[in-house]
């Protein structure tokens, strides 16, 4: 995972600045951009985890570990898309757990019911996607409510639907996907399908953040008037990512569902979560920054801190601290870039009256 | 004061036919909308509930009713500041449980230490606000990631200090969750006087009418010589404050403080009831009166639906619906306003609460594109 990777062009920082600012050594350039501190947390992380049980550098723990981060990573692409639009979704948390509870009732246990269902599940993740898309965009509803409405509505139906706790089964062919993976591999003994639908997931994103869609999507969150008057079709677009978000949280749903089993509770929590990934990745909320990369890469960091507080055995109690205290330095660090003594190698040219900047 | 005039850039109208369309019109506001909302819902419940054989104004019903808003409208009138300013607080969930344990503990069932219970309790909560309004404005941190870290955080302090409930309240406190002046609960009477409270605050006091600028546009309230950064902290620090007010309410009733309160949704509700009052989630519009208007519909809702012995699950589908709805109702209203304001100017709120210059990322990013 390079930061050569990342879809819209090299993250800010890293490229050559305007002449205002002498080319720093590579390493400190690394340090610059708004994804920067994610790369180096994540080392960091990574570093600490290595020290603390050297035997989870070895492939099949790591193996274990990745198949236990695909699905925050699937959600935290589907919220990057929405939040470099310029919004939110609170609902993939809600959504998840229906989807999970939706597969196990209908499929009840029998195989031949699986490809079935999840044809629905498909269908069922693109309704909500569309109706949270386009209640934002054509009624002008601010997003953070829709998706709360969508959370709430998805909530309540669930349980009301199966009057409080899930029933039925998944079927076996159905948690393959979340569950196992190809045995017997060399080097890496079994290589879960979860890994390989994420590769697949995360390349599919960095081809569309390539592609015009992509393109027109970080602009629309940047400027959705000037986006507008270049003619991308706004409401098109932000739906656009709102159905990607809810497509790609049925599918973490899929992985969750079929490595964790069946609870309306499943998806607790995976909204903030996955936001949480996605700033921690040096996305801004309000859109029209950051790239796809860093947030996956922010998904991992989140994912690695908890096996750190396992490795640390801190009381599992403390960890909501530690990850609030986290996040804050995080997103505080990615505001201040530019303006830590190590970044300034030289003094800034005056900015010219920023009021009449507009 | 408003900075809408101002804040707008001129530039022509943003391709949006229905904008084009809609000649600008003085309609009702969003206040008269809320409240003519509150007696539609009221006339639909008590017409429901007569149908039922059942009164919608029986004492019994009332009583709930007042009692339901209580808790949730002292968080709502906080949230309501704090939106004002372009901000929001998603810790107030937390506050509420923490300075609930604190009041509980200080006062330890010792009559005479309720004065200090009480002091104690909502000085934490300042604290926590005076962190969450520092965090934004200072450390220029979004204020959606700011609370929800410092709702994490305390929430760990939570998790591991206390495992069930703890401390222990004295009677005589308990009389302001329990005891009412005819159908009215004095819990209810206090949140309704700090309502009023905020109501002078926001419109006969300099720090409203600063909130207010400081919500429609930053970087012009600065200019006009606001210290907008002070305005926010304050901001925050009444919010958590009647966050904590919340957390005492809520002590008196349970007679001990529960760390487990903060799973009840106040953060979000209170978030929901403040746009359904019509203030603009953007900031800079909207008010104090229409908050409690839209935390008393949602109490309606929920007596009503309580009577008529409603699935609670359908409860939450029906209230997610009747939530979206209003906003897009109040959406259509300020149509016109809306479309020459820009949504996310910039970059995201709280970088622009902190007017700052475009970093050098950001000037890149835009030579680039």
């Amino acid at each position: 995972m390079t930061v050569d990777q990342a879809p819209a062009g090299p993250p800010p920082g890293a490229p050559t600045p305007p002449a205002e600012r002498p080319a720093a050594p590579p390493a400190l350039r690394f340090l610059g951009g708004a994804s920067g501190p994610v790369f180096v947390l994540l080392i960091l992380i990574f570093a600490g985890i290595f020290t603390l049980n050297p035997s989870f550098a070895e492939p099949p723990s790591m193996m274990f570990f990745l198949r236990q981060a695909a699905p925050l990573i699937v959600l935290a692409i589907g919220q990057y898309l929405v939040i470099v639009s310029g919004e939110f979704d609170l609902s993939v948390g809600a959504l998840v757990g229906a989807q999970v509870v939706i597969a196990a009732a209908l499929i009840d246990g029998e195989e031949a019911r699986t490809l079935p269902v999840l044809g629905v599940m498909l269908v069922f993740g693109l309704m909500v996607g569309l109706v949270n898309g386009l209640i934002t965009t054509l009624l002008k509803v601010p997003s953070i409510i829709t998706t709360l409405g969508t959370m709430l509505v998805l909530s309540g139906a669930i349980q009301l639907w199966t009057g409080g706790a899930p029933t039925g089964a998944l079927s076996e062919s159905f948690r393959v996907a979340g569950r196992f993976g190809i045995e017997d591999v060399p080097v890496l003994g079994q290589l879960p399908w979860a890994l390989l639908i994420l590769v697949a997931v995360a390349l599919a994103a960095l081809v569309l953040m390539r592609s015009s869609y992509g393109r027109t999507l970080v602009s629309v969150g940047d400027n959705e008037t000037a986006a507008a008057f270049a003619g991308a079709r706004v409401w098109l677009v932000r739906t656009g990512a709102f159905v990607l978000s809810a497509l790609l949280a049925t599918l973490a749903g899929v992985l969750i569902g079929g490595y964790a089993g069946v609870t309306a509770q499943v998806g607790d929590g995976l909204e903030f979560a996955a936001i949480t990934a996605v700033v921690l990745g040096g996305v801004v909320l309000g859109g029209g920054r950051g790239t796809v990369v860093a947030a996956m890469a922010g998904a991992l960091a989140v994912e690695g801190l908890f096996t750190l507080f396992n490795q640390l055995s801190l009381p599992s109690t403390i960890r909501p601290s530690v990850q609030g205290l986290i996040i804050i330095a995080a997103v505080a660090y990615a505001a201040r870039q530019g303006s830590l003594p190590w970044q300034r190698t030289r003094p800034r040219a005056p900015r010219t009256v920023q009021p009449t900047r507009r | 004061m408003s900075a809408q005039g101002t804040a707008a850039p001129p530039r022509p109208e943003p391709p949006r036919p229905a904008a084009a369309a809609r000649p600008r019109r003085r309609g009702p506001s969003s206040t008269q909308l809320v409240y003519l909302a509150l007696g539609i819902i009221l006339v639909v419940g008590a017409v429901l509930l007569a149908m039922r054989g059942g009164n919608l104004f029986s004492t019994g019903n009332l009583v709930d009713m007042l009692t339901r808003s209580s808790l949730l409208g002292f968080v709502a009138i906080g949230q309501t500041l704090v939106i004002l300013c372009r901000s929001l607080d998603l810790s107030v969930g937390y506050v509420v449980a923490l300075s609930s344990l604190v009041a509980a503990t200080t006062m330890a069932g010792d009559p005479a230490r309720i004065p200090l219970g009480i002091a104690a309790a909502l000085a934490v909560a300042a604290l926590v606000g005076l962190a969450n309004g520092l965090v934004v404005t200072k450390l220029r941190v979004n204020a959606f990631i700011a609370t929800l870290g410092t709702g994490l955080i305390i929430r760990g302090y939570l998790d591991t200090r206390y495992q069930g409930p703890a401390g222990e309240v004295p009677a005589a406190f308990q009389v302001f969750g329990y005891s009412r002046i005819g159908f009215v609960p004095v819990s209810t009477a206090v949140m309704l006087g700090v309502a009023v409270a905020g109501i002078l605050l926001l419109r006969r006091t300099r720090l409203g009418y600063h909130m207010f600028a400081v919500g429609g546009d930053p970087e012009v309230a600065r200019l006009s010589g606001i210290r907008t950064d002070r305005t926010m902290i304050i901001a925050h620090v009444l919010c958590s404050v009647a966050a904590g007010l919340a957390g005492l309410l809520l002590a008196s009733r349970f007679g001990t403080g529960s760390a487990l309160v903060y799973d009840s949704g106040y953060d979000l509700e209170s978030i929901a009831a403040v746009v359904l009052g019509g203030t603009y989630l953007m900031g800079g519009s909207g008010g104090i009166a229409g908050t409690v208007a839209g935390v008393l519909i949602l109490a309606v809702l929920d007596t009503v639906f309580n009577v008529l012995a409603i699935d609670p699950f359908f409860r939450d589908v029906l209230r997610g619906v009747i939530i979206i709805a209003a906003v897009a109702l109040y959406a259509r209203s300020q149509f016109a306003k809306r479309a020459s304001r820009v949504r996310f100017p910039k970059a995201g709120p709280g970088d622009r609460a902190a007017g700052r210059a475009p970093t050098r990322a950001e000037q890149e990013q835009e030579v680039r594109q």
